[in-house]
């Protein structure tokens, strides 16, 4: 799987980096603004299937492996089932603690939410680029080998 | 209530679209009419005041276009027709019509939109900011007082995607 023309390479150059920083700023503020850990992991994911698109498999590989994926989906679905252990602190599964820390309509508030987004951000960004992955890059080698036959 | 029109009209074009997609021929159409009805479904979420449905259902809708397109429409098409069963058909059209009547029925029993039973919403409106501290109600009701819900779905999602990561991928992991 080759890259795009000149054109495209140079326009993902100049837009992947507002990209990917809109993708954090909708985790990060997802308790503040419209936005959150779904939202912004599947922009995340948009990214990077921007990358692939745009510059072919070998820069992927080069950026992150299929493994890494994986890896980064079971830890983002891990620490959200740690966020809510955490609860126990508090005396129950999935108790808010620290609500009364941290300013109010200030990026620090709002308790747990903010690290559950965070960690469900993670989750859908890895396993969203992992499946595209695994449908664009790990299926065309082995078309190429059986005759394209599926 | 002047939103009423352009929602009527956004409607219809909504099922005139996924119209197309049904009848189309050829797989890249379809896939296209499906990504024109999600976009304007996104636009009707956000006449609506939800401005955090319309995100998520635009950025998705994106995303399964390129997945669509890139993944199934360049391999094969495979697009075949055949002769419709007129005995199939009708029952289907009498099942549905039996259906919507019960539904009829059914909804003359129930009170009227949004106006009672507001007893469990009413408290997450007026205590929300308070007992959760996020401004943002939506992610509040997601991750705080229906954590178990989002947990639920997170495992979902979580299940499917490695299903479909070890259904889907065709090279194998080669043991070192």
């Amino acid at each position: 799987m080759k890259g795009m023309t000149l054109i495209v390479k140079q326009v993902t150059r100049l837009i992947i980096g507002f990209i990917f920083l809109y993708s954090l700023y909708l985790i990060l503020f997802g308790h503040l603004s419209p936005g959150g850990g779904f939202v912004g992991g599947v922009t995340l994911a948009c990214g990077f299937i921007l990358l692939v698109l745009a510059f072919g498999k070998k820069f992927f590989n080069n950026l992150i492996s299929d493994r890494a994926t994986t890896i980064w989906d079971c830890l983002g679905a891990l620490g959200f089932l740690a966020i809510a252990l955490i609860g126990y602190l508090g005396g129950a599964f999935f108790e808010n603690m620290w609500v009364e820390q941290g300013q109010e309509f200030a990026l620090v508030s709002g308790g747990l939410i903010p690290l559950a987004n965070i960690a469900i951000g993670i989750k859908v960004g890895a396993c969203l680029a992992g499946v595209f992955l695994a449908l664009t890059v790990l299926g065309s080698k082995s078309d190429t080998h059986s005759g394209g036959d599926s | 209530m002047s939103i009423i029109p352009s929602l009527l009209l956004l409607s219809i074009f909504l099922i005139l679209a996924v119209i197309v997609a049904i009848e189309a021929r050829g797989l890249l159409s379809t896939v296209i009419s499906v990504g024109a009805a999600g976009l304007v479904l996104s636009i009707i979420f956000l006449i609506l005041g939800a401005p955090d449905l319309a995100i998520t259902q635009v950025i998705v809708e994106v995303i399964c276009l390129v997945l669509l397109i890139r993944a199934t429409v360049v391999r094969h098409d495979t697009t075949f027709t055949a002769k419709r069963d007129r005995f199939i058909i009708a029952v289907c059209l009498v099942g549905g019509g039996i259906i919507i009547a019960i539904t009829y029925y059914a909804f003359q029993s129930m009170q009227a939109f949004g106006a009672p039973l507001m007893n469990l919403s009413q408290e997450y409106l007026s205590q929300g900011f308070q007992k959760t501290g996020a401004a943002n109600y939506v992610m509040a009701i997601l991750l705080d007082f229906r954590a178990y819900d989002t947990l639920g779905e997170a495992t979902v999602i979580f299940c499917s995607i490695i299903g479909a990561y070890a259904v889907i991928r065709k090279v194998g992991r080669i043991k070192k």
